[in-house]
Parts: structure tokens; sequence; C-alpha cells
């Protein structure tokens, strides 16, 4: 059983009285007193998956005034609204309406921006937070369950993203569907069928497949998304948070932290608005996919330098790298190219990702319950490893934006490719030997810190303190 | 200097080249006399052009490779002396936009020298104000933005890149459509008729600076950029919030 030890547990009167409000009518009071108590570690990097989970409040918050004005339809229409460059395009419903919720919806463009602002950064925070808990050790038993459906959430938000960009039927979206019509039809044996199972027909695909985008966008998979949440909140509350080794208070029986209320609770909030700021003012200040620009999606139609948002950004990378080669048997291709790069390369990342708590009770042999953090120094291997897959992942992902490199800075495109083709055997290893060796070295160091300040204190006649 | 220095270099060695065939008018006189220096050593005498196989070491070791002139009239050598494309360093190398060596009037002389060399295009006058917007995003859409990408900022071509065009005038551009520079298709008459070129040339000058909302555009090529934003600011600023909340590792 964990015991709690919580500072300042004295609630105001209002909470008192709305607990007692509530609890003559649902009887909750027990629940809502050990809620209200619950202690959280304090810790900067504790507040990552907040900024993803008030990310994702965001999201829904503004998909939901997004989806009063889109229409997912592949119907033709033209465009008669007052945006000169579009004027009299053939186009799809979906296609103008987006536009049209753009240019002509009270805040709809605000919106819309935000919308996907907040996308890039839901990713992005998904992502820090799964790094911390790497590399704090954060995963391991009793936890893995909740880091299993944190994981599982990355790939919902990366497939969900995706939906979002394809969606619209601009000219990018109808670009990165047929880039993932490709990659799924190169699954060996099954990839063609399950292409047209989803797409129903050939690329573009048959007019049901928008729908069923948007069913999958909107419905599907905010609600798998937010099942999950729920589910990952709830073990998060019921194993409780992790905690680093601060003090001699804190131990492995023993939570040390701030209550929910007043501590937790008004602290998270102000999160929320600055999540919340940070978003809306981009969404009003700074451009997102001008959709507008990009122009409506043809079959024929296509536009240099298109690209995906830069949560795909590895995926595009892993497609340029790999050379240029199928694996065949006589006249059938068993392994068409992008299968390489689009598939086989994140299923390994993923594959290593939820392997790795199972991976390191096997090497370690530690198979008992951990509540103690690690610093990234304390585990120099599971440390070493986790920079040497991050930073292959990392390089790959830069070689996604290579042409833009190229054209901006202009850095030869071969030469950064071979350089990358290098780089991804090369870097990884470097990276692990070297973060190992750091590691070491920041234990040596302190180490012989605590050896100096035993040493110094025994000078001055104290008695050594016990460690 | 370098290039001064080959100007002298051949005026000493070359004098009969710069002096022959006299009476081609006041204009070409001059032009005549920046072809011997500037153009003569890749495009031969006369324009005759130097085949590959034939070359010999032109000026400071230059290789000649150049392509006859006689017939490109003013219309190529208009575009590639105004966009700075000609002279070029290295025949090897594709031509950038840069700043012409030559000033107006120089240029205006080479142009009419390589003009009096054949019959050949003259420079064409397009009229973007006649064009249409609309259709010009189609046609570039069509037939440009698969290299320039759709909003004119230029891309990775193999082997080459097709350059943005912030800095192209609407004579250049009809220029380019009908010569095709380097690696660029030509597109004829009958490809893209005039009048969808006026349109095309309305949408790139519109693409300079597109008239709409959002805010800061942040180069108008999409995702890498966004990209940036995102984690530089967005997600920066947000973990500068959690640093500012919650407590640092203490030992």
């Amino acid at each position: 059983m964990v015991r709690r030890a919580v500072e300042g547990t004295e609630e105001p009167v209002v909470i008192r009285g709305l607990v007692r409000f509530l609890d003559e009518r649902s009887g909750t009071a027990p629940f809502l007193k050990k809620a209200l108590r619950y202690a959280f570690p304090d810790n900067w990097s504790f507040l990552l998956g907040e900024v993803a989970l008030y990310a994702f409040v965001i999201l829904v918050g503004t998909g939901i005034y997004l989806t009063l004005f889109f229409e997912p339809s592949t119907a033709s229409t033209y465009y008669t609204g007052h945006y000169l460059p579009l004027r009299g395009h053939e186009m799809s419903v979906a296609y103008r309406s987006a536009v049209d919720l753009s240019f002509k919806v009270r805040a709809g463009l605000l919106m819309r921006q935000t919308h996907h602002w907040a996308a890039d950064v839901f990713v992005a925070s998904i992502v820090l937070h799964m790094l911390r808990i790497f590399f704090t050790g954060a995963f391991r038993k009793p936890r893995d369950l909740t880091y299993y459906l944190g994981l599982t959430m990355l790939i919902l938000a990366l497939l969900e993203g995706y939906l979002g960009y394809s969606l619209v039927d601009d000219l990018l979206s109808g670009m990165g569907l047929a880039i993932g019509y490709s990659v799924l039809m190169s699954i060996p044996v099954v990839g063609g069928n399950l292409a047209l199972l989803l797409w129903g027909a050939p690329f573009p695909g048959k007019p049901d497949f928008e729908s069923r985008m948007y069913v999958a966008h909107v419905f599907l998979f905010p609600i798998l998304i937010a099942t999950l949440l729920g589910l990952h909140l709830f073990l998060v509350a019921a194993r409780h948070h992790t905690q680093f080794r601060e003090s001699r208070r804190t131990t492995e029986k023993k939570v040390v932290g701030v209550p929910t209320f007043p501590g937790q609770a008004p602290r998270s909030l102000g999160l929320f608005f600055a999540v919340a700021a940070v978003l809306f003012l981009l969404g009003g200040l700074v451009q997102i996919n001008p959709i507008w620009l990009w122009g409506p999606y043809h079959v024929a139609a296509g536009t240099n330098g298109a690209q995906p948002d830069w949560y795909l950004g590895w995926l595009i990378g892993a497609l340029r790298l790999v050379p240029n080669f199928d694996v065949t048997i006589g006249h059938y291709t068993l392994v068409p190219n992008p299968f390489w790069g689009g598939a086989l390369f994140p299923l390994l990342v993923f594959l290593f990702l939820y392997l790795s708590p199972w991976l390191e009770r096997r090497l370690t042999g530690e198979y008992g319950f951990r509540n103690m953090l690690d610093r990234p120094r304390d585990a120099p291997w599971r440390t070493a490893l986790g920079v040497a897959l991050f930073t292959w992942v990392f390089i790959i992902f830069l070689a996604g934006a290579s042409d833009r490199v190229f054209v901006s800075f202009g850095v030869s495109y071969e030469a950064q490719i071979w350089a990358y083709r290098v780089l991804v055997f090369v870097a990884p290893v470097v990276a692990l030997l070297v973060t190992r060796k750091l590691c070491f070295a920041l234990q040596q160091s302190e180490r012989l810190g605590r050896i100096r300040k035993q040493a110094e204190a025994e000078a001055r006649g104290e008695l050594p303190q016990p460690e | 200097m370098r290039r001064a220095f080959a100007a002298v270099f051949v005026a000493l060695v070359l004098p009969s080249a710069a002096g022959a065939q006299p009476g081609v008018g006041v204009k070409a006189k001059t032009g005549k006399g920046l072809y011997a220096a500037f153009c003569l050593s890749c495009h031969g005498v006369d324009g005759r052009g130097v085949s590959s196989t034939s070359h010999p070491p032109g000026v400071l070791d230059l290789r000649g490779l150049g392509p006859p002139l006689k017939r490109v009239g003013a219309l190529a050598a208009d575009f590639y002396l105004t966009t700075g494309y000609m002279p070029l360093a290295d025949p090897y190398h594709q031509p950038r936009h840069t700043k012409s060596p030559f000033d107006n009037r120089e240029i205006a002389a080479l142009v009419a020298y390589v003009a009096s060399l054949g019959k050949g295009p003259a420079v064409p006058r397009p009229q973007p104000q006649q064009g249409d917007l609309s259709r010009g995003l189609s046609l570039f859409t069509e037939h440009c933005a698969g290299c320039h990408q759709v909003v004119a900022e230029g891309g990775y071509v193999t082997n080459a890149v097709a350059p943005p065009l912030h800095q192209a005038t609407p004579v250049q551009i009809a220029e380019a459509v009908r010569i095709g520079p380097y690696l660029m298709p030509r597109f004829p008459a009958s490809q893209i008729t005039d009048a969808q070129l006026n349109s095309i040339i309305a949408y790139v000058l519109w693409a300079k600076h597109p008239d709409d909302p959002g805010g800061w555009s942040i180069g108008r090529i999409g995702p890498v950029p966004e990209g940036l934003v995102a984690w530089l600011i967005a997600a920066t600023a947000l973990v500068a919030c959690c640093l500012v909340i919650g407590r640092r590792y203490q030992q």
C-alpha cells in the first residue's frame, strides 16, 4: 500500500461546500476527497503530458467548430467567391467549403489555423512527454501498461493528423494521399487488397473514401484517443505518479508532492490557459496550410516541394533515403520499394518502443515494481540506446526536408542524400558511445563531489553524515 | 576582376576577331566588341557555336561548349543577359539569376549584335494586365508548379534547381517559357498561346506578394517552416511555461 504525505491539506470553505453539495446528491465525497488530496510530485517535466492533454482539448473544441461548416464531399463544384485566383475553378465541395470557411465564416480561419497549429503542437508535446518517460525509466512495471496506451495514442495522433491534412482535398492533400496509397499498396501480399478496401477503387478512389476519412477524423479517432486518454489517466492515478529520488523522504513506498487542491489544479489551469494562448496566438498571427494558395487537387496536378506535416517528415525522409530496389520473384514483385521507408521503418521504431519495458526487464533482471525515477545518467545503457534510436529517427527526419535545404541554402541535394545515407549508420553508433561515456562521467563527478564534501566535513571535525 | 582580366586577354590575343566584318550599325559595333570579349570563347566566332568535339581551351582554360547563336534572336540574348545567366563562369554550371555585369546600354548592344547574326525571334512584349489571374493559376499548376512550386517559390529537380520566380520580370517569364533555359522544357505557342502566357505572367506577378489573410506567411512553402514554428516557437514557449510552473530537479 502506498502511503501519501500531502503538504498543506487544509481545503478552503468553498471547496468544502462544493464537496458537500455533490456528496449529498451523489455520495461521492470519499472519492472527491481522495482526488483533491492526490499528491503530485513536483517536477516541470511532469507537465509535458498535460500540454498534450490541453492541446487535445483545443483540438476538439476548434474541431467541433469546423465540422459545423466543412462539407465532406468530393462532388464537383465551381468556386464563385471573392478570392480571384480561384474564381471559376472546378473543385470538390470539400475543398470549396474549406476555402469558404476560411474566408467567409466568422472566426473560421482563426479556428482552422488554430486547429492545425494545435495538431502540430499536440504531437510535439506527446513526443516530448514520451522522451521524458523513456529517459527517466517511467515505463517500467507497474506503469508499462500506461506507457503502451501512450504509444498507441501517439500512433493514433499521427494517423488522425494525416487524415485532417488529407480531408481538405487541396493540392497537398491529394499528393499526400497518393503517397499513403502507394505505401499501403507496398505491403507484401495483402497491400493491394487493403488499399482497395479503404479507397474502394484504384486511386483516387470512390467518393465514399472522403466520407470514410471524415467519419474516421471527426468521430472514430477522436473517440479512440479520448478513451485511451481516460484509461491512461486512470492508470496514472491508480498506480500513482513516479518521483525522483530528491530527498530522503521520497521512497518506493511514499509519494511526496503537492495536493490537487490548492496545489496542482490552479497551476494546471494556468498551463491550460498558456497552451490556449500560444495556439490561438499562432492561429491568428501565423499562416498555416494556406489551402487557397495550393489550389484544388486534380489527379494530374502536382507541385514541387510538397511535404507532410512535421510529424510525418520522418517517413518522407525514409522514403527518400532507401535506395531504389524491390524484392521480386520472377515477374512478381513481392516487396515494392515504398515498403522499406514507409512501413517497415516506423514499424521497427514503434516495435523498439513497445518492447522497451520487456527488454529492460530481461536485460537487467529487475522484475519488481519501480516507483522511483532514474535520472538519465543513472541508467547509462538505457539512455545511450534511447539517444541512439532517436538520433537515427532524427537524421532520417532531417532528410525529409533536404529539397528545401537545397533550394534555400544551395547545399547539393545528392550530396545531402549520400551524407544522410552514411549518417544513418554512423550517427546512432557515435551517439550511443558518447552518451554512455557522458553518463558515466557525470556519475563519476558526482561521486567525487560527495567524497570531497565528506572529507571536508571530516577535516572540520564534523561527524560524517549517514547516506 | 577575373572577367576584366579575361576581357583584356581576349582583346590582346584576338584582335582580328574583334576587328572583323565592319559595317553592322553603331550598336552592334560595341556589341561586337563585348561579344568578342565575353561570349566568343564559348559561342564561337559570329555565334557559330563551339561543338563539344572540336572545342579548344577557351579563355582562362574554360572549355568552349557554347551553342550556336545564329538564329536564337534578340529573345534569347535578352533573357540570358538581363537575368545575369550569361556570361557563365563555368559552362558546366547551372546559370543562376544574378546581377548582370553589363549595364543596360551594353546589354542592348549585345542583344542587337546577337540579333544581327541571323533571323530569330524578337524580344516578346507580354501584356499581363490582359491576363486572367484565375486562368493563370490553372495554367501555372498544369505546366509550371511541378518544378517551380505552386506559389513559384522554386524547388528541387534532378540535378538542378527550378528557381523561385520572385525576381522574374514579365518579359523574362515570357522569354523563359519560349526558350526553356537549362533543364526547363520549351513551350512553343502551339502549347501555350500568347494569351495564356499573359495569364501565367499575371499569376506569377501576383504570387510574388499574394494578397491573402492568415497572418505571417512564413515562406509559402507549407509544412517545413510550419514545423519549425511549431517546435521553435510553440513547443519552446510551452516547455518554458512548464519550467516556470514546475520545480527543477534538486539534489
